[in-house]
């Protein structure tokens, strides 16, 4: 079997987040890039079903500025096989459309039974690109799903709605992706670190592909003014059942 | 006349779902600021009455999509009715809920109708004849103002952030039913069955007061006392990722970044620390109050209201007093 995951480099979740000086982009000095939580989930998935059902290839794919090849390197370490790299200028600005697009100018001409994407990439939180690259290549896709069972070329995939869970089967080849609680990712032994180093990397350049959503300025959310300790232990409660009602009026 | 909102509903079982009444209201809001029409698009199986509620909040037109194909909701069956239907429109901007309905069809209708999404916003506005849209980055760290450089744009709304509108029933919007051809084999991916969570319970990224609980609580029986005091205020229980991890709620009920983002208008933090990742999914909320021991939590620098103390002997007395309140 042939999988493709769709992985990209976001910042560490505990990164303090600057706004650039242009103020429409975020300042990229003094941030810690990682492999994007959920891209882990669809990395680890696509290695176990590698695991279970051997004579399968993992390849990991990833538009973004050279520095995404660490993210891919991530993944190798944790057991993909391949890895391709489209390459951005350093400060190039993508939408999502145009990510699907770069996206399935590559997988086009790949083999592939199944294409894996995390839910959601944690900087631009655009939960986007899976289900267009799916349109795109019109395949059927399951987005958000938290488990997974493949079997007679079929995949049955959980996905959790308000309030319940959907049971979805779908034919193959399918886009799916990977909400948390589908596994639990593995963290790269070190021989896999060692050997994910010297990997190559196929590296191609990204062709100019005009974005449809323009970010016109950035800000910081409006500072919530400071907590208001109200007292301690249950003493506090009356008085606070009364700001409740009369200072902000929720209740 | 400017080019029409359109707007797509969201129906369960032959209902509206509340976001189906922030949209609507919200279209209403930038179809009366643009001059145009609001159209509005109803699909599933048994929904022709619901057109007449759509016109309650502010729809022209109501094109019903009514087929038993719909029963259960299918990605493919879903966008290629809406796309058709949008085509014939010709609107200015889509309006979809940022449920997971909508965050599952919206990319979808933007791949192919070519054109920009701007995902998940928490404001709209009009800006010389254009809508630009208000939305959250880096989870809610960084606010963005985008704007469409297509057409066509989309824009799928967070829940619980817009206000719906009073209805007034002596609106009324044309009904045009939509031919559906659709049949079963057109779609790959079918819902095999649907496990409705339990009961009534009420989702947490709909419900008006959340009451969340963290490894503070210790354990899942422990939940208990946060259910009574979110039934006084009919709210839902929600949890950190600490307390999803251990086993103790369902995943379904986390807040945070890889969680729901929630936006109650009261929101009771007990037992949680306030993780950078949890702040991400709930500080939109209108007020947050805090129920922690330790003083120098962070959580107490985003809540309005704190209390230092024991949650297990916090939570009980409030419970009581709520009760006398809203009684
Ligand atoms: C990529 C990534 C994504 C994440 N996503 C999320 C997410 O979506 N949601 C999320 O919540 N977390 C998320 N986390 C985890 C987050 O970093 C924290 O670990 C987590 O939120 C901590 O949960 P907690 O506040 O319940 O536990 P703790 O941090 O252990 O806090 C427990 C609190 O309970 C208080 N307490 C204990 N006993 C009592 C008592 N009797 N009465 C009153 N107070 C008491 C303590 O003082 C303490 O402040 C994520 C982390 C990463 C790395
Ligand atoms: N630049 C990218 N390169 C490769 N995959 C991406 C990229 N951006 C997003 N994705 C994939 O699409 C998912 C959703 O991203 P987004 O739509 O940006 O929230 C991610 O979890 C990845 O699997």
């Amino acid at each position: 079997m042939k999988i493709l995951v769709c992985v990209k480099q976001v910042p560490d979740t505990e990164t303090r987040i600057k706004i650039g000086s242009d103020k429409k982009s975020i300042d990229a000095t003094d941030i810690n890039w990682i492999l994007n939580p959920y891209d882990e989930y669809a990395v680890e998935e696509a290695i176990q079903i590698k695991e279970k059902q051997g004579d399968t290839i993992v390849t990991v794919i990833s538009v973004g500025p050279e520095r995404s090849v660490s993210a891919l390197r991530t993944a190798v370490a944790m057991g993909a096989d391949e890895a391709i790299l489209v390459k951005t200028d350093d400060d190039a600005y993508l939408d999502s459309l145009a990510v699907a697009k770069a996206l399935v100018s590559v997988i086009k001409e790949l083999e592939f039974d199944l294409i894996l994407c995390g839910k959601q990439a944690v900087d631009d939180d655009n939960l986007q690109v899976g289900p267009m690259v799916a349109e795109l290549l019109e395949l059927p896709c399951v987005t958000f799903i938290a488990d997974l069972k493949l079997e007679n070329g079929k995949a049955t995939a959980k996905r959790e709605i308000e309030g319940g869970t959907m049971v979805i089967e779908t034919s193959l080849p399918a886009v799916l992706t990977a909400e948390k609680g589908l596994n639990e990712p593995r963290y790269p032994a070190l021989r896999g670190i060692m050997m994910a180093k010297r990997k190559p990397i196929d590296e191609r350049q990204l062709q100019y592909i005009e974005p449809k959503i323009d970010v016109v300025s950035v800000e910081y959310p409006p500072t919530r003014k400071g907590g208001k300790i109200v007292g301690e232990g249950a003493e506090a409660v009356p008085e606070l059942v009364k700001l409740l009602k009369e200072e902000a009026k929720v209740i | 006349m400017s080019k029409p909102v359109f707007v797509v509903t969201e129906q369960r079982d032959g209902l509206f779902r509340k976001v189906s009444f922030e949209a609507l209201s919200e279209g209403r809001r930038i179809a009366d600021s643009l001059g145009s029409p609001v159209v509005a698009i109803i699909v599933g199986s048994g929904v022709e009455a619901l057109a007449e509620t759509a016109g309650h909040y502010g729809a022209d037109r109501a094109l019903v999509a009514d087929s038993d194909i719909f029963i259960n909701y299918s990605a493919e069956g879903y966008t290629k009715t809406i796309l058709k239907a949008i085509q014939q429109v010709d609107p200015e901007i889509v309006l979809i809920p940022a449920s997971s309905m909508g965050k599952d069809l919206a990319p979808r209708l933007a791949a192919r109708l070519d054109c920009g999404l701007a995902a998940d916003c928490i404001a709209l506005a009009v800006d010389n004849g254009r809508v630009l849209a208000k939305r959250t980055m880096y989870a809610n760290k960084i606010l963005a103002d985008v704007q469409f450089n297509s057409t066509l744009g989309i824009a799928s709304l967070r829940p619980n952030i817009f206000p719906a509108a009073q209805p007034d029933t002596s609106r009324k919007a044309t009904v045009e039913p939509l031919k559906v051809d659709i049949s079963q084999t057109d779609l790959k991916a079918v819902v095999k069955e649907l496990i409705s969570g339990a009961g009534e319970k009420i989702d947490i990224s709909e419900a008006n007061v959340i009451v969340a609980g963290g490894r503070g609580m210790k354990g899942p029986d422990q939940f208990k006392i946060l259910e009574k005091l979110a039934a006084v205020l009919k709210g839902a229980v929600g949890a950190s990722r600490s307390a999803v991890d251990s086993g103790w709620r369902q995943h379904a009920d986390q807040v945070g970044q890889t969680g729901k983002t929630v936006a109650p208008d009261i929101y009771i933090a007990c037992g949680i620390s306030g993780a950078i990742q949890h702040l991400a999914g709930m500080s939109s909320s209108k007020c947050i109050v805090a129920i922690n021991k330790d003083p120098d939590a962070p959580i107490f620098q985003r809540a309005d209201y704190g209390i230092v103390g024991d949650l297990f002997e916090v939570v009980p007395k409030l419970t009581d007093e709520l009760k006398k309140v809203v009684e």
